[in-house]
């Protein structure tokens, strides 16, 4: 039988957990915003850039869980499991995101950087005022993908021993042995934020699909 | 305006006899084909070139190199009696580098065949946007010639307008004044009606019949329109396999053509209607 009791007693740490969770996700995902932008542009010169892909494919090729342990194991002892988790996440993601960015801005005609060079626009001008605005607002719907999935995917860090929903889950349903309860509502919890986040990407899509 | 008594191979004149745009030997290849293939030929202040000849004969190639877009291969290009394509080195001269390009190119304004207006900004904005960033114009200062200039080529309402709300022929004028709000001494023109629908042409060369009355400005057009072409221009040049194969004043090279590839060129495009 469920027990309510149970889940009455465990909501506070469960929420606290989920809490820990968003906080991961929304520092990650904004780190692998800016960081994969950054890749993406930087990819583009020559030698640098060829290195930057290299670590990139690197990333993208090995599980995020070995990452998150062996750059926690490799980190000083006194950076806590959280940022070094969220800092794992983000750089991960910034692999993906940075492919997302990539395709975004070798979708934006070669007439509009040709046309920034006839009106003398400088290379921060044309990237800022021209290039970018039109390659971000056509991955915005791929961007917003990964935001679920990077959300999806913080249980990993449970690894190194970040309290976020797993871990919280973890120990009260060892302590009262009502694992099932415990589980249940993990599920729960993740549904609770992941639906109305799907639902808000697809009308972000929607809006900007149409240009 | 250049003497208009101007006939054959004799180039109108500029201020001071000085040739503005100069092409000394200018090889372009792409790969293993070559599409300018020493190439000599100079433009005078003010005047207005026509270039004609068939697809894949350097035309385009021409203006893109003006517009630094492309680079010369060999030979050089000069610009107001100064390298363009190269800068002075020692006692030589090397590859102009991307900031001496810069700051030289200002002066130059270019015209696309698919226009190129910039989506993610208003009419407004992409008329300012050079002026502004590039030449440090004030912004009230931009507004008021963006307005100007908006007039000029007859969408003065349209200022807030976004280019996908306007049409071809619309998006093409607002082109031409985007172009010309960097003042330019040199306004490079490239095949600017070739992706209009047909009842869209007219409007734009008018604009650009009115532009070239109302300024001095050294005029490059790459063209199918012969009657334009015959109306603007001080001379025309026609080019076959990377080279000049006739040039002379638009009234000789439309009615009395030498060279047989400039007949067999001017019944061609007669003949598909332009």
């Amino acid at each position: 039988m469920w027990d309510f009791q149970f889940t009455y007693e465990a909501m506070p740490d469960l929420l606290s957990g989920i809490l820990t969770t968003i906080q991961l996700t929304l520092i990650g995902y904004s780190i692998a915003l800016v960081l994969g932008l950054l890749v993406a542009v930087v990819r583009r010169t020559p030698i640098i850039g060829g290195i930057v892909h290299f670590v990139m494919e690197f990333i993208r090729t090995t599980p995020l869980i070995i990452q998150v342990v062996f750059v926690f194991l490799m980190t000083p002892a006194d950076i806590s499991a959280f940022t070094v988790g969220v800092v794992v996440l983000g750089v991960h993601y910034a692999a993906y995101t940075a492919e997302v960015y990539r395709s975004g801005i070798e979708g934006v005609a070669k007439g509009q950087w040709e046309a920034a060079r006839a009106l003398s626009l400088s290379t921060g001008r044309t990237w800022g005022a021209i290039v970018l605005p039109q390659a971000i607002r056509k991955v915005i719907p791929a961007l917003g993908n990964y935001l679920i999935s990077m959300f999806k995917d913080t249980p990993l860090l449970f690894a190194i021993g970040v309290t976020e929903l797993l871990t919280q889950a973890q120990r009260v349903g060892s302590e009262s042995f009502r694992v099932v309860e415990a589980y249940t509502l993990v599920g729960f919890l993740f549904l609770a934020v992941s639906v109305p986040s799907a639902i808000i990407i697809r009308r972000l899509e929607k809006r900007y699909a149409a240009v | 305006m250049p003497p208009s008594d101007t006939h054959d191979n004799d180039r109108p004149q500029g201020v001071g006899g000085e040739d503005l745009i100069v092409f000394d030997q200018v090889v372009k290849r792409f790969g293993d084909l070559t599409v300018l293939d020493h190439l000599d030929f100079s433009v005078s202040p003010g005047e207005r070139v026509t270039l004609i000849g068939p697809s894949g004969s350097g035309k385009t190639t021409i203006l893109r190199l003006v517009m630094t877009l492309e680079k010369v291969t060999e030979g050089m290009i000069w610009i107001g009696g100064k390298p363009f394509s190269h800068m002075p080195r020692g006692s030589g001269f090397t590859p102009a580098s991307e900031s001496y390009l810069r700051s030289r190119r200002k002066s130059i304004g270019m015209v696309f065949q698919q226009f190129n207006l910039f989506p993610n900004m208003s009419v407004r904005k992409n008329i300012i946007e050079a002026p502004v960033n590039v030449l440090g114009t004030p912004k009230e200062e931009a507004n008021a010639h963006a307005e100007e200039l908006l007039d000029l080529v007859g969408l003065g309402d349209k200022i807030d307008a976004h280019p996908t709300q306007l049409s071809g022929g619309q998006q093409q004028r607002v082109a031409i004044a985007r172009a010309l709000a960097m003042r330019p001494e040199i306004l490079l023109l490239d095949e600017v009606t070739s992706a209009l629908d047909p009842e869209l042409v007219a409007g734009v060369l008018d604009v650009l019949r009115e532009v070239a009355e109302t300024t001095d400005i050294t005029m490059l057009c790459v063209t199918h329109e012969m009657s334009f072409a015959r109306d603007v221009s001080h001379r025309v040049l026609m080019f076959d396999k990377g080279r000049i194969a006739e040039e002379g004043h638009p009234d000789q090279m439309f009615n009395d053509p030498r060279h047989e590839r400039t007949q067999a060129f001017l019944k061609s495009v007669l003949e598909n209607g332009n």
